[in-house]
């Protein structure tokens, strides 16, 4: 019993992503069917070349008829995904092994939101009928759980944690300015950062990612096929995904300064794709910053930075765009915005600009290995999600 | 010839909230009372603080013995649903119980506590009286300054007991004093004089009489008196008509709780009993469309048992509310809902299921590696075994902070919503919210303790779990 992963046998040939923000103008199928025209387009396909889909959305529909209703999918395979905020990353993996395995030459992978719809603040889950003990947490108190555990165990008084944390949206942001597609398209101040309103202490709304609408897809094929489709695809490398057994609410030896799952599934990921030097070997990440403490663990949870060491990277510039090893290029869920079921191709879709040399104003030279990282649930209970995807084979 | 019931112990609850009688005014612009009154919090009720001091009483009892439950209150959180049916839950008692809610007038708590009496009379093993009241009256009136909240709990039984019920007397006489219709909030009641000098006052002197007779003593004899009676001017009559020192009534905690309904009288008696040496008398009675009084001989056992938490201890840990929260809490003030769905009504049959974890507060431990886990497991946390595992109870447990998140985005009534990581001394960790607490205060590794609450009220359904507090 092992996972052996899928390394090279699976590449992206085409990939669209709407604009993320308010989109009062459009509704969920309006979102579906403009990502889903994007891929086709991109991968010069017809929408009848598609064999089988995936589609990746938490709230905003149910059943695969969500997509194959607007789009008129010829009587093929939808299976609609569910995985929290890594609903999206669900779908691609799904897609992939779909190929993979011989079953189907093409797939597509498409995640969709329409959060903006509900009119309440933030995220809002249904839960099936309960005994009403469960605790009604926010995410952003959820997460912000992280934050006080993190700056004590490794000695960092509140204000200057609160710096660190302040960073990480500012560099996000400058990031997110770049990007046209980006929910948020403006550099922001430390200064306004920091002393924005609190949502959960030390968390100001500043440190939240966007509620937004928004949708991407993904069109894959088997690597040895895919250059009838596509000068320059990307290949799958690694694909990791963990449900916890949602231990850090139970046992006292869970500190809440790590995501367990994240651990296993880097660990998992690249051991597919064969890093052994994760600082040194890859390129670029997009990582999921739901919060800005969330980004913060996350640089070591994923080994780019050595325990209770991150901060000081954070500081040092070293994930800046300029930096040895960006993250969220793109403006990531803080500057992008977090359609929930589209975050995880939205990652994947910086990944594909970035190789391709697409990506503009925020263009990596030469990337070579790049990874996404995305997570739903809460500290200590959780679904995690890596990839690794490259330019090359081999 | 029955058998005479006795207290084999008690609990008292107090909530950690006062409210000052000059924030009252400050906001008002009446006249400035003095002292403050009790204040129970948003996420508490009569059945809540009942709870609360039912647990307590319990520690020295078991709750495997209790073969009655008696609740009383003015304040009943459901007009139909038995309110006595979630304090046995919440306090473990068996299910083959007698039980009942008491309720009509202040005088509920006695008539209470008489009944528990009786039914240790009639046979019955071990009675437990819970009483608690979460008084509500009008802003700018006397009552809003003069009540408070608080809950009282008796264990009654024959044997063993640390004070004997030696007698008792009741009157019951139809007058026009306090009365509140059905659908009401707020009381009203006739003018003072009539009903001090026409009814209070001569049913008190009578019931006092009365039972000093049946058992044979002298007002000289006792040792304390406990009167509660709506106006303080009619202890000063008994005390003339009677010929009692003054100096042996109890403090009625008219600056400090103010008057707690149908709890007040045993609160007073639970205040009282502390300090009583064997052999003394006290006398209690209480007023409300007539009059009850019993009278308690202490027994040497008293020595022996300690409260948990004494109504001192609880007098003396708290914290303010504000006059405009407390408006708010009560829905008084009425407020803009926030921009977040409302909460679920919990569902029957999951309530049924988990009742032991949700009342009870019985997480469960695992007989193969010996970890404490809550809520129940079926899979162990730990060695990740199956079928080994056994209740557990957490509710007396204390546990130490081991993170915390400070939610503002959350809706409550008191934001912002503190949640803490607790972890259990003796193992097992909860998430859970934290009550009674100053957000600004809050520091990994402080202790907390768990108390039985309302969360939220939902279609009606009242949707009782636990949360933590600092210890008190």
């Amino acid at each position: 019993m092992a996972s052996r992963g899928i390394k090279d046998r699976v590449a992206i040939i085409g990939m669209g992503c709407t604009k993320f923000g308010e989109h009062w103008d459009k509704g969920p199928d309006d979102l579906l069917v403009d990502a889903a025209y994007q891929a086709y387009e991109s991968a010069g396909v017809e929408p009848n070349d598609v064999d089988a889909y995936w589609l990746g959305t938490m709230g905003s529909g149910i059943s695969g008829l969500t997509l194959s209703e607007p789009l008129k999918i010829q009587y093929k395979p939808v299976t609609r995904v569910e995985n929290m905020c890594a609903t999206g990353s669900e779908a691609l993996r799904q897609a992939c092994y779909a190929v993979a395995s011989g079953a189907f030459d093409m797939a597509m992978a498409i995640g969709v939101e329409k959060l903006k719809d509900s009119g309440y603040s933030g995220l809002v889950m249904n839960a099936p009928p309960n005994d009403g003990t469960e605790g009604s947490m926010t995410a952003p108190a959820s997460f912000s759980l992280l934050a006080p555990a993190y700056f004590k165990k490794y000695g960092l008084d509140p204000d200057k944690g609160k710096d660190v944390l302040t960073r990480i949206a500012w560099k996000n942001h400058k990031n997110g300015a770049k990007n046209p597609k980006a929910q948020f398209q403006k550099e922001v101040s430390l200064e306004t950062i920091k002393n924005s309103p609190k949502i959960a202490d030390p968390l100001g709304i500043m440190d939240c990612s966007g509620v937004s609408d928004g949708s991407a897809a993904a069109i894959v094929v088997r690597a040895e096929d895919a250059h009838k489709y596509c000068k320059n695809p990307i290949y799958i490398k690694a694909l990791s995904f963990i449900a916890g057994p949602a231990e850090g609410p139970l046992s006292q030896d869970y500190d809440f300064t790590t995501f367990r799952e994240v651990v296993a599934t880097a660990k998992d990921a690249y051991a597919q794709a064969g890093i052994t030097n994760p600082r040194e070997q890859i390129s670029m990440a997009e990582v999921h910053d739901c919060f800005t403490p969330t980004e913060l663990v996350l640089y070591e949870d994923l080994g780019f930075s050595p325990r209770g060491t991150a901060w000081q990277d954070v500081m040092d510039g070293f994930f800046d765009l300029e930096g040895k090893l960006p993250v969220n290029p793109d403006g990531g869920l803080k500057s992008f915005g977090h359609p929930i079921g589209a975050s995880g191709l939205r990652m994947m879709y910086e990944m594909w600009l970035q190789m391709r040399g697409e990506a503009g104003a925020r263009q990596i030279k030469n990337p070579k290995v790049g990874l996404t990282h995305n997570l739903g649930g809460a500290p200590g209970r959780c679904v995690s999600f890596v990839s690794v995807v490259g330019s090359q084979v081999g | 010839m029955p058998v005479m019931a006795g207290i084999v112990s008690y609990g008292s609850y107090v909530p950690y909230r006062r409210l000052k009688r000059s924030a009252i005014a400050a906001v008002l612009g009446t006249p400035a009372g003095k002292g403050e009154r009790a204040i129970a919090s948003f996420d508490e009720d009569s059945v809540s603080m009942a709870v609360e001091a039912a647990r307590d009483a319990l520690k020295a009892a078991p709750p495997g013995e209790v073969q009655a439950l008696i609740f009383a209150t003015t304040t009943p959180p459901y007009a139909e649903k038995l309110s006595a049916a979630v304090i046995g839950a919440a306090a473990q008692l068996p299910a083959e119980i007698r039980a009942s809610d008491m309720t009509g007038s202040v005088r509920a708590g006695m008539s209470a506590i008489l009944q528990g009496a009786d039914a240790v009379s009639g046979g019955a093993k071990r009675a437990l009286v819970a009483i608690g009241d979460c008084r509500l009256a009008a802003p700018e009136g006397k009552a809003e300054q003069t009540t408070g909240d608080g809950a009282v709990a008796f264990v009654l039984g024959a044997e063993n007991v640390i004070a004997e019920i030696e007698a008792s007397a009741s009157l019951t006489r139809e007058f026009l004093d306090t009365w509140r219709a059905t659908g009401e909030r707020f009381a009203h009641s006739w003018e003072e004089r009539f009903t001090l000098t026409q009814a209070h006052s001569p049913l008190l002197g009578t019931v006092i009489k009365n039972v000093l007779e049946k058992a044979k003593v002298a007002p000289t004899d006792l040792s304390k008196v406990i009167l509660d009676a709506p106006n303080a001017r009619a202890a000063d009559e008994i005390a003339r008509a009677l010929k009692i020192d003054p100096a042996k009534f109890s403090d009625s905690f008219a600056l400090t709780i103010g008057q707690t309904g149908a709890a007040h009288a045993g609160l007073m008696l639970s205040a009282a009993l502390p300090s009583a040496k064997p052999g003394d008398r006290i006398l209690v009675a209480t007023v409300a469309d007539g009059a009850d009084a019993i009278l308690v001989k202490v027994t040497p056992a008293n020595a022996n048992f300690k409260p948990v938490h004494s109504v001192g201890r609880m007098i003396e840990s708290k914290g303010d509310v504000s006059y405009a929260n407390y408006l708010k809490w009560r829905e008084i003030l009425p407020t803009e809902p926030p921009r977040r769905p409302d909460p679920d009504r919990p569902a029957g049959p999951p309530m049924m299921r988990s009742e032991k974890w949700k009342f009870g507060f019985i997480g469960s431990r695992c007989t193969n590696c010996g970890t404490p886990q809550l809520p129940p497991q079926l899979v162990c946390v730990k060695c990740h075994k199956r079928g080994f595992m056994e209740p557990y109870q957490f509710a007396d447990r204390t546990a130490k902070i081991a993170t915390y998140a400070i939610d503002r985005l959350a809706y409550s009534l008191n934001p912002p919503t503190v949640n803490v990581v607790a972890d259990f001394n003796g193992g097992g960790r909860f998430l859970c919210e934290m009550t009674d607490c100053e957000p600004d205060k809050v520091a990994i590794g402080d202790e907390v303790e768990m108390t039985f609450r309302r969360l939220f009220t939902a279609d009606g359904v009242n949707n009782y779990f636990w949360k933590a507090r600092p210890r008190r």
